[in-house]
């Protein structure tokens, strides 16, 4: 078909001025153009979100539920996030257009913190409270307060379970890291040998991968390291449950899932269902919607009272299994079921 | 944007203005964009915000500066943003452990000359297709990023590296940076060698049709090399601005950005095929995509909405363009 270009051109420019219509609805302006913004006056409390990414269903979580929580407090939120995981770039565009849009408190999941103190600095000389979720900032201090998951604490949890039900049986241990600069990482991993009563140079632990939490990944690190170690290994930590899964998928090829114990952090759906059918022993949930529920109560406290909020707010592990053991608090899966995430 | 004269001949003539213009269909739909949303919202025009605006886009602008030269090859580079990642890398860990803040940026410029080089190299003296040439590249150097930086982070110590982020006030109000200026100057000076000297002449040649500039004389495979080493220096100083930006050097950082660059570049009407382009085109392309992402912000709509629009805005601009240069049978 003959393409021609006047009535083309006609139709582009059309889609172009719906799309203006569409967007715009043309409020009459308070600001010249040299006024300085100062993001409007009254209406709802405006309430910024920034995180790492915007598909990863822990921050889909984090995002829905912070927008339930703003709507029930009268406020609004406005998410923004980077486009990948390290976008520090993305992020502090994110937290500038936040500041120009009046936010009265930015909540971030800092992909690393380094990138982003700068402009959190920024934020907070314009009397915007600032709040980590998640992840805590380097130092500590860059934030008023921090809603996370003390990852060491849920590394321990699940280290002790795994010792407890292997019972008499001395452990070859593999792990399946992050990666070597994460310091979430690094703390489940310590917590994790700590719970297991072993030390990170013990024998017991045979191997390790860095796997980025990626199940991909993580299946071709445990099949090559299988390789390497043989049948020897009965017990397998993994850093989330993507990981946990592409290593229980390397250990199923091999036809060793009957002996080897394998443990996972995170609590999304996904990971208790896999609790549930016997593929993984246990998981420790996080709680992305407290994190996100408690971070907007501080904002808009803060608004309202001028209170800032301070300090780490740990916002719970929860161990899941269906095999509970004497003396550990436990829920099983169907409990999980009604409070995971993703 | 449409005509209002009745009949082809108007018609004929804004084609044909859009034609050999091709900056400004998406300089009208910036402008657009911008009075949408001043009228649409009350925080979008302030200069504070402005200013912002131009400081979110550089460092994308000065990648799809290089990128654009490139392409004008009838090219395209994936490497750049892992280019500038080891930019930053090297300027940052050199002058951590020691070395003269100069020095450490020299090394890091000419780092980059080099990675950009080599790609250059394997076009011409291989035969091998830029993209398959820089997608290599781009897995090659973001490995060397990470091997030599261990994977972690590294914080710019202050000095020289940061000079590009410093905030200087106009009028003791209006905010500005030093990398606001720097880009622009460079963008200036690239537009002189494009349009002003025989070199940029040989650049649109070599794009457009590289056997005819052959058979008239021009040395191809010398523009290409230049064209990739200049592309290369003009990342090295993209890395040089993100860390003033960004004062961090992560082996993590800008995994997107070739992508981004090659957006603002094809929004801002450079053909994909070679030979016609500008870099003013480039400038807008950019902008656009920063104006959006603050306009819709302004309006408080969420990320995953913007990414939407954007990605519309790329196939509408190639679509506007496409109308506006077919040739009447």
């Amino acid at each position: 078909m003959r393409f021609t270009p006047p009535r083309a051109r006609r139709h582009v420019a059309l889609l172009l001025v719906v799309g203006a219509t569409v967007t715009g609805c043309t409020k009459v302006p308070t600001n010249g153009p040299l006024a300085e913004s100062n993001g409007g006056g009254d209406g709802p409390i405006k309430v910024g979100l920034v995180t790492k990414t915007e598909s990863n269903p822990f921050f889909v979580k984090l995002r829905d539920s912070a927008r339930a929580q703003a709507k029930k407090q009268g406020g609004e939120l406005i998410a923004l996030s980077g486009k990948f995981d390290g976008d520090n770039d993305g992020q502090v565009a994110a937290i500038e257009n936040l500041v120009q849009q009046g936010v009265k408190g930015i909540l971030i999941t800092p992909s690393n913190s380094g990138g982003v103190i700068g402009a959190l600095k920024k934020a907070q000389e314009q009397g915007i409270v600032v709040i980590a979720l998640d992840s805590e900032t380097d130092p500590k201090d860059a934030v008023s307060a921090t809603y996370a998951t003390d990852n060491t604490a849920a590394g321990r949890v699940l280290g002790k379970y795994v010792k407890a039900s292997m019972g008499k049986t001395s452990p070859q241990l593999v792990t399946m890291d992050l990666d070597p600069s994460s310091a979430v990482g690094k703390q489940r991993r310590s917590g994790f040998l700590a719970g297991m009563g072993l030390s990170a140079k013990s024998p017991a632990v045979i191997g390790a991968a860095l796997t980025q939490g990626d199940q991909s990944k993580a299946q071709q690190q445990m099949e090559n390291l299988l390789q390497r170690v043989g049948t020897k290994v009965n017990v397998v930590y993994n850093i989330n449950e993507p990981a946990a899964r592409g290593a229980y998928q390397a250990l199923k090829d091999k036809g060793l899932t009957d002996k080897v114990t394998i443990g996972a952090i995170d609590g999304s759906c996904s990971g208790v269902k896999d609790v549930k059918s016997g593929k993984f022993a246990a998981t420790v949930m996080q709680f992305p919607k407290t994190m996100a529920q408690q971070g907007v109560s501080a904002v808009i406290k803060y608004a309202k009272e001028g209170e800032t909020p301070k300090g780490f707010v740990d916002t719970g592990a929860q161990l899941i299994t269906d095999k509970p053991l004497p003396g550990m608090s436990s829920k099983d899966s169907a409990w999980g079921l009604k409070n995971c995430w993703g | 944007m449409t005509s209002t004269t009745a009949g082809s001949a108007g018609r004929t003539n804004w084609r044909d203005l859009f034609a050999r213009r091709p900056v400004l269909g998406p300089a009208a739909a910036l402008v657009a964009a911008i009075v949408v949303f001043s009228l649409s919202t009350d925080t979008f025009a302030s200069i504070p915000n402005f200013s912002l605006i131009l400081q979110q886009t550089v460092v994308i602008a000065t990648l799809a500066l290089g990128q654009t030269l490139v392409i004008l090859t009838a090219g395209i580079d994936l490497a750049n943003g892992a280019t500038l990642v080891l930019g930053t890398l090297l300027m940052t860990q050199l002058v951590t452990g020691g070395l003269n803040g100069v020095l450490a940026l020299v090394v890091g410029l000419a780092g980059c000359v080099g990675v950009a080089t080599l790609s250059g190299l394997l076009v011409t003296s291989l035969r091998l297709p830029p993209f398959i040439v820089t997608l290599g590249m781009l897995t090659i150097v973001t490995a060397v990023g990470a091997l030599y930086s261990g994977g972690t982070t590294t914080s710019v110590p202050d000095g020289i590296l940061r000079w590009m982020g410093t905030t200087r006030y106009l009028f003791g109000r209006y905010p500005f940076t030093v990398g606001m200026i720097v880009a622009g100057l460079l963008f200036l000076l690239v537009w002189i060698m494009l349009v002003k000297t025989a070199w940029g002449r040989h650049v649109y040649a070599v794009g457009d049709a590289p056997e005819a500039a052959r058979l008239t004389g021009i040395a191809v495979n010398r523009v290409l090399l230049s064209v990739y080493a200049l592309a290369g220096l003009i990342y090295g100083i993209g890395a040089w601005l993100a860390l003033g930006r960004t004062p961090t050097a992560d082996p993590n950082a800008y995994q997107t950005a070739n992508l981004d660059s090659i957006t603002a570049v094809v929004i801002g009407g450079t053909s994909l095929f070679g030979g016609r382009g500008s870099v003013w085109g480039t400038v807008v392309g950019a902008l656009i995509v920063a104006v959006l992402r603050s306009g819709l912000t302004a309006l408080g709509i969420d990320g995953n909405y913007q990414n939407l629009a954007t990605g519309a805005l790329v196939i509408l601009a190639v679509a506007f363009d496409q109308a506006t240069r077919r040739v009447k049978s």
